[in-house]
Order: C-alpha cells, then structure tokens, then sequence
C-alpha cells in the first residue's frame, strides 16, 4: 500500500484485523466539528423561550452534538442570537462575537435578529448581520423548536463543506477602525429601509 | 445589623370596622365616590388645586406645579394621609398640540387603602421643569430619571439626573414625544455607528460605584479610568 510510519513498519501490518479507514482530512475535521458545535445563546426576548423548548428534552438539541451549551463566548462555536437586539446592546453583542475563537458561526434566530422584525423603530437594530456575520437565518416569529433545528442542520450541511484551503474561511471581519461598521453604511441604510406593513407609517406622529 | 422592620398592613389605618378589600363591579366612567384626601387638600392647598375628577373610579387630582412638591410632602408625611408609596411617575403628551403636557404621579397609601393621581399641567412652550420628589421618596430615583429619558422633563432637585433606558450620548432627542420620529432622527448606519461607538464594559460611574462601596474592589484599570472622572462609556 505504501503508507508506512516513520519506524518503517507498515501500517496495514500494524492494524491486523483492527477495522480502519481513509478519508479527506477535511470531511474528517468537519464531521467531528458540525457533531461537536457548542452554542452559546444569545437570547434577548420571546426567541429564548422557544430555544429553551428546542434545548429541552422533547427536542432535545443534545441530539445534534450540543449537549453542551456554552455561557462564555470563550468556549463557544456557535453564536444563537435569539431575540431583538436594540442599540443598547449593539456593542455587547459585537464584543461577544470578537470574543468567541475561531472556527465559530452563527444563527440569527427569528424575525427581529434577522431584520428587526416588527420592530421597525428607533431602539432595535434592523438585522444583527449590520454588526456580526450571520451564516443561517431562521424566520419565525418566533421559529418553532422545528425551525430552529432545521436551521441548526443546515448550518451542520455548511460546516460539513467547508475546504481547509479556502482562506477567507477563517478569516476575522476588520470592522473599519472609525466607525466600527463592517459594511458600507449606505448598505446598512438600504437593507435597513422599511418593508411590508412598515411602510405605511409615518415618520412622525405629527 | 439591620433595624427591625414594621410591616405596613393595608388598611390598617382604618379601624376595626373597616370593610374587607373588595374588587369594585360597575365601575362608572366618571363620578363615583371620590378619595378623600382631596378634600383635605382643597382645604388647606386651596389655591393650588386646578381640578379633580373621578375617572374609572380613580381620583385625579390637577394641581399647581410650583406647589406639587410641597403637595406631595404634606400627603407623604401628614398621619391623616400616609401616602407612603410613589408607584409612578410618568408623562402624557397629546396629539392635540394645543393641549398642555401632564406629568403624573401615581400615589399609593397602604395604611389608608387610598390611590390618589397627582397631575401638574405644562402648557406648550413653558420650560419642561417639575420639582423632583426625590428627597420624599427613594423610588422617585429611577422613575425621574426613565421619564427624563423619554420626555425631556427635568425634575429640579434629582441628584443623578441621567439617561435611564437610552445610552447617556444619545443625541436623538426623547423618544416619547409626539415630534420624535418613530424609527428616530439619524440615519440606521449612524444610529449603529453611534451605538458601536460604546465602550460596553464601562457602564457606572465613580458615584454609583462609591454607593455600592464597590470601588475598591475594581480592577486597577477601572479604578484609573473611573478616577479621571469619565463617567461612562457611552
């Protein structure tokens, strides 16, 4: 076979009638990390609750390789946000997700971390992917236990193709140094303009 | 050691012959027995009563708004009143631009069984200024300081007049008035910039601090930040 270890010996020799295999070192380090994600939640409002439910038994998140929920972001892969994050909280959430190590990622949970949701007004942030990256957004209002685990396999679908010789992959975002936005503020203004029902208040009570 | 303590017992006040509390049915509108202490008052502040009503069974009590402190003084302290909780202090503003801003306080006396509605008018282009109650009751402390927050008003003689709700660098304005754009004045980019401006670990300043006698058990870094006077982060 030709794989042989330094002392000489052969592998396929050493193994006997030991079960083995060989694999893409890739496919190897991805399974162990999309069946080993520990979330860290984030939950600010009604989304936590239905985390909750999902963590409990009866869905029981311990299924997906998170029996483990992580309360430091030092120890954590997986940002949950869950729930509306107003302006206030902005810069604990940016600080939490600079705190976390990388590999890590993150789902934003439910209408108003992915958008702002009905809070359309002066003191929620319209979409948390304004502050951190965002890799899985699951709708809801809030998402269902269902919701959020199906979220959850996706995300473990995005892990498992991930290519250790892409180098962008791990890269930490450099928020720009003066205003500490990551994306062009003419973005932020566009994605954040109002849409569906939103649209037809007004400005201003007067 | 902490001094012993005298539970308040509501109605205690009342004698022995007082009724069992009840949920009042058939609540009218308007009119219905009024409290009280509006009559005491109207007896002895008789120049600062503006009007009272009954609305729903409460009684709303308009009064003077240079003489609102001395008011509330007199119902906290006088053993025929006992107004011995501020439950909450708040504002209205009308969508009428003609009608005058109130702020309210919501007065509660255990001993007595009474809920007394304390309103001050502020006509539109005065000076949004109302003495603060704080030096009567602690609780004011918080309730001046969201209504501050959300209207703009300014209770004279609150020791730590600041920003409760909003960060203190706010600079949009007060988000409950009627001229306040729902989704606020400044651009998203610029609303989320401001907000990233924030420095989320310090969050009290020096004098919060020294009431908790927290300061000395700082970090050395807060301690010299905190020293140099910078009251917070935001």
């Amino acid at each position: 076979m030709g794989l042989s270890r330094s002392d000489g010996r052969d592998i396929a020799e050493l193994s006997g009638d030991e079960p083995w295999i060989t694999t893409k070192l890739d496919q190897f380090v991805n399974w162990g990390r999309k069946n080993s994600l520990w979330p860290m939640p984030f939950g600010t409002a009604c989304c936590a609750i239905e985390f909750m439910a999902t963590a409990a038994s009866k869905y029981d998140l311990a299924r997906f390789g998170m029996e483990r929920q992580a309360f430091s972001p030092r120890q954590a892969d997986l940002l949950i946000c869950a729930g509306r994050v107003p302006f206030k909280l902005a810069p604990v959430l940016r600080r939490i997700w600079q705190q976390m190590p990388q590999p890590k990622w993150c789902i934003s949970m439910g209408a108003c971390a992915s958008s702002g949701g009905m809070f359309d007004n002066y003191a929620v942030v319209q979409g948390i992917d304004s502050i951190i990256p965002v890799d899985v957004y699951v709708p809801g209002c809030p998402p269902r236990p269902e919701g959020l685990l199906y979220g959850i396999l996706m995300l473990q679908k995005k892990v498992a193709n991930e290519r250790s010789g892409d180098k962008t992959l791990r890269q930490e975002m450099e928020p720009d140094p003066k205003s500490q936005l990551y994306i062009a503020p003419s973005v932020i203004d566009e994605v954040s303009e109002p849409f569906g029902n939103s649209v037809h208040q007004t400005r201003s009570g007067l | 050691m902490s001094q012993s303590f005298t539970p308040v017992i509501a109605g205690s006040a009342l004698g022995a012959d007082a009724t069992a509390p009840a949920t009042p049915k058939n609540v009218r509108y308007q009119g219905g027995p009024r409290n009280p202490s509006v009559d005491a008052i109207r007896e002895k502040f008789a120049d600062a009563v503006v009007r009272a009503a009954v609305v729903w069974g409460e009684t709303t009590l308009v009064v003077d708004g240079a003489r609102v402190h001395e008011i509330i003084q007199w119902l906290h302290d006088d053993p025929s009143q006992r107004y011995d909780f501020l439950s909450d202090v708040t504002a209205v503003e009308f969508r009428d631009v003609e009608q005058p801003l109130e702020v309210v306080w919501h007065l509660r006396s255990l001993p007595f069984r009474r809920f007394l509605r304390v309103k001050v008018l502020i006509e539109k282009g005065e000076a949004l200024e109302v003495p603060s109650v704080w030096d009567i009751y602690k609780s004011a402390d918080w309730l001046e300081r969201e209504c501050y927050d959300m209207f703009g008003i300014r209770f004279a003689g609150h020791p730590d007049l600041r920003r409760l709700l909003m960060w203190e660098r706010y600079q949009e304005g007060y988000p409950l008035r009627k001229d306040f754009p729902l989704r606020g004045r400044f651009s998203r980019s610029e609303q989320l910039r401001q907000a990233l401006a924030a420095n989320p670990e310090a969050r009290y300043s020096k004098e919060e601090l020294s009431i908790a006698d927290a300061f000395e058990d700082l970090p050395n870094e807060m301690k010299r930040r905190l020293g140099k006077g910078e009251v917070t982060g935001e």
